[in-house]
């Protein structure tokens, strides 16, 4: 049994990774239009509601309170959904939901799955565990299929291939479908992706979903799209398995009333997602005829446990986080080493996992605020940030170079005559490399400010001295 | 350190910092830090502190009620609305109100003005090459924007985007707001 998120705990340290995409031009140049154009999108949709505000207080608000009754909110959502015809298992770990989803579809004989709007089978590697056990699975959704024909990883919570353009796009379809030719028009590359699902909807028994809420009160299950092709998963299949993070649960059907206005306008700058399939359990003759609940922990009680980063479960995956990031912005999602990029993916990632993964993700931030700015559930992204660099410190495991400079400024900023004695040493040692009142060169770890930028030099005259220079002349 | 700012600030009647970034870090973090410690005298310190601390546009335009200074500085400035004064103390339009009170002053629109400059403190060493992607594009909208002088009220930033205009020979400075508002008529820069 074990706790993982994709293959984040091999993954290399987040500068590493963004070192080699900030120099990557194309993507660049994509991930920069995609997310300016879903920005200037939600500015516009946000900015037109009155009440944007109260509904992010709520959203936050609702969230809080599943969070501190997530016990009884679990167990009524099991009652409900068996009383209409589901059945809910309950995974602690990646591990053993594999095991349960593998075991479900081999159970219905079942060599083919097709799959919809499930990041979180990406988090417990799913699809690997499928295939070893010789069974296929087909992603549906138009990103993901880019992603998995590319045999890329997924670069955005909300869309997925945003770091591929249409050019790219084409190039994948071509190679992977079989095509004689294909244009890179938009509708050209949705048709040929048409025609390679439709076949597949049709054919395959067993569909894999997830969820985005999963409602206590009635044991329903909600999935919001924008293609309709997550509608014929949940529909056209004999059997549906939904695998649902404990996270997800809200108490009421009213509760959704406020996540069905600000996810979508947060997530795709839409007033109302396309596509709002919301289905309880089993319709005789209508729809799947079995319907099983994975319910997944993998790590999500540990984040509970935390006081001071728990709202980080609050997050409803609207990705609108990452659009609003200067850093994601430069790099797109794959520095980040998980299915979970970005500022939320900077915070939960490293909470998921064990302590000793993931470390360097949450430095991943300027701490600019923008992610907070336009989170729908006001989850305090830098806040927590700060919180797990603490983590970081307090076990020990900053750099030690970094320890010793914090050790230093400590030390020089304890007193003025501190101060004072460091300024003066800085004047002799900067003498080499000051020139003209600024420092282009500075040796060692340094270097890493001086690459691009200069440095002012310190002055012949603090602020300090020329203060009490002035009151002396002024007597 | 919290302790030491405590007790020098301790008579003062108004705290005056010319940087939003200490501001946020002493509203924002101060009475968490002083919660966690369980010491109940920092805590009062600390509540006793905190009306007394503004933020220099702040101790201008909300306490004094003073946006015009005299002020003469025939330039064109471009305004960077450095991250804490824009979300943490949300400033507002306090440090432009300002600018606009200074005579011969021209406040060119700053393209994309609100994205962060890519300082973060030692974010800008510890991820260098995304602090420097971030400072790239802030460096090219301050040139597109026309201006002469880059303005902030954030020395951080100002290091951090002075850095690079300086680098690139570029011919445009920065300043911060406090040394704008201090040029006088004789029409020559701060110093």
């Amino acid at each position: 049994m074990s706790t993982y998120v994709g293959d984040a705990a091999n993954a290399p340290k987040f500068q590493t990774a963004a070192k080699t995409l900030v120099n990557d031009t194309q993507v660049r140049h994509n991930v920069r239009h995609a997310t300016g154009v879903i920005r200037r999108k939600r500015a516009k949709v946000v900015g037109e509601m009155a009440d944007w505000e109260q509904l992010r207080e709520s959203g936050h608000e609702i969230k809080q309170h599943v969070m501190r009754h997530l016990d009884f909110y679990l167990d009524q959502f099991e009652k409900s959904c068996t009383a209409a015809g589901g059945t809910v298992h309950w995974a602690r770990d990646a591990d053993e939901a594999n095991s349960i989803i593998v075991g479900l579809v081999k159970a219905q004989q079942a060599k083919e799955v097709i799959k919809v709007k499930t990041m979180t089978s990406d988090e417990i590697r799913l699809n690997a565990a499928l295939e070893a056990a010789g069974i296929t699975p087909f992603e549906t959704d138009l990103a993901d299929l880019i992603v998995q024909l590319g045999e890329d990883k997924p670069s955005h919570i909300v869309v997925p291939a945003l770091h591929r353009n249409r050019m790219e796009i084409r190039r994948i379809f071509l190679d992977k479908m079989n095509l004689p030719e294909l244009s890179d028009k938009p509708e050209d590359l949705a048709a040929a992706a048409r025609v390679y699902l439709r076949e597949k909807f049709l054919r395959v028994p067993v569909a894999i979903s997830g969820a985005n809420f999963a409602i206590a009160e009635t044991g329903s299950v909600c999935v919001v799209e924008s293609e309709g092709n997550g509608r014929m998963c949940v529909s056209l299949p004999r059997v549906l398995i939904s695998l649902v993070g404990i996270e997800k649960i809200i108490p009421t059907f009213q509760d959704l009333e406020v996540y069905l206005q600000t996810l979508p306008r947060s997530a795709t700058g839409e007033r109302m997602n396309p596509y709002n399939s919301i289905w309880t359990g089993i319709t005789p003759e209508d729809g799947p005829q079995v319907f099983h609940v994975v319910l997944l922990d993998n790590g999500r009680t540990k984040v509970l446990a935390d006081r001071e980063a728990r709202e980080t479960l609050d997050c409803i995956r609207c990705g609108a986080c990452l659009n609003a990031c200067p850093v994601y912005r430069q790099t797109g999602g794959h520095a980040y080493g998980s299915v979970y990029g970005g500022p939320i993916g900077a915070i939960l990632t490293p909470q998921l996992q064990s302590m000793e993964h993931s470390q360097t993700l949450p430095y991943a931030s300027s701490l600019c605020g923008a992610c907070y700015e336009v989170c729908p559930v006001k989850i305090n992204i830098p806040e927590i940030l700060v919180h797990l660099r603490n983590k970081v410190v307090e076990r020990g495991d900053a750099p030690f170079l970094e320890k010793m400079a914090m050790k230093a400024a400590a030390y020089v900023l304890e007193s003025p005559e501190h101060l004072k004695r460091a300024r003066k040493l800085g004047r002799i040692a900067q003498s080499p490399f000051a020139k003209n009142g600024v420092i282009s060169h500075l040796p060692g770890g340094l270097d890493a400010w001086t690459a691009v930028r200069d440095l002012p030099a310190i002055p012949e005259q603090s602020f300090r001295e020329w203060w009490l220079k002035r009151e002396r002349e002024a007597g | 350190m919290m302790r030491h700012f405590l007790e020098v600030f301790r008579g003062a009647e108004v705290v005056c910092i010319p940087s939003s970034s200490c501001v946020a870090m002493i509203r924002d973090h101060y009475p968490k830090m002083a919660a966690a410690s369980g010491d109940a005298g920092l805590k009062r310190a600390v509540k006793n502190m905190l009306p007394r601390i503004f933020e220099f546009t702040e101790l201008l335009v909300d306490k004094l009620g003073v946006t015009e200074v005299g002020a003469f500085f025939p330039h064109a400035v471009a305004l960077h609305p450095s991250c804490h004064s824009l979300r943490s103390l949300q400033l507002g339009d306090k440090p432009a109100r300002l600018l606009a009170g200074v005579r011969g002053l021209t406040l060119v629109d700053l393209p994309e003005a609100e994205e962060c400059c890519g300082f973060g403190g030692t974010f800008a060493v510890k991820n260098a090459d995304v602090s420097a992607a971030m400072l790239s594009d802030k460096i090219r909208c301050v040139l597109n924007s026309g201006a002469e002088i880059c303005a902030a009220v954030d020395n951080s930033c100002l290091m951090h985007i002075g850095g690079a205009l300086s680098r690139q020979r570029s011919g445009v400075r920065v300043l911060h707001l406090a040394e704008i508002l201090a040029s006088r008529d004789s029409g020559g820069m701060a110093s």
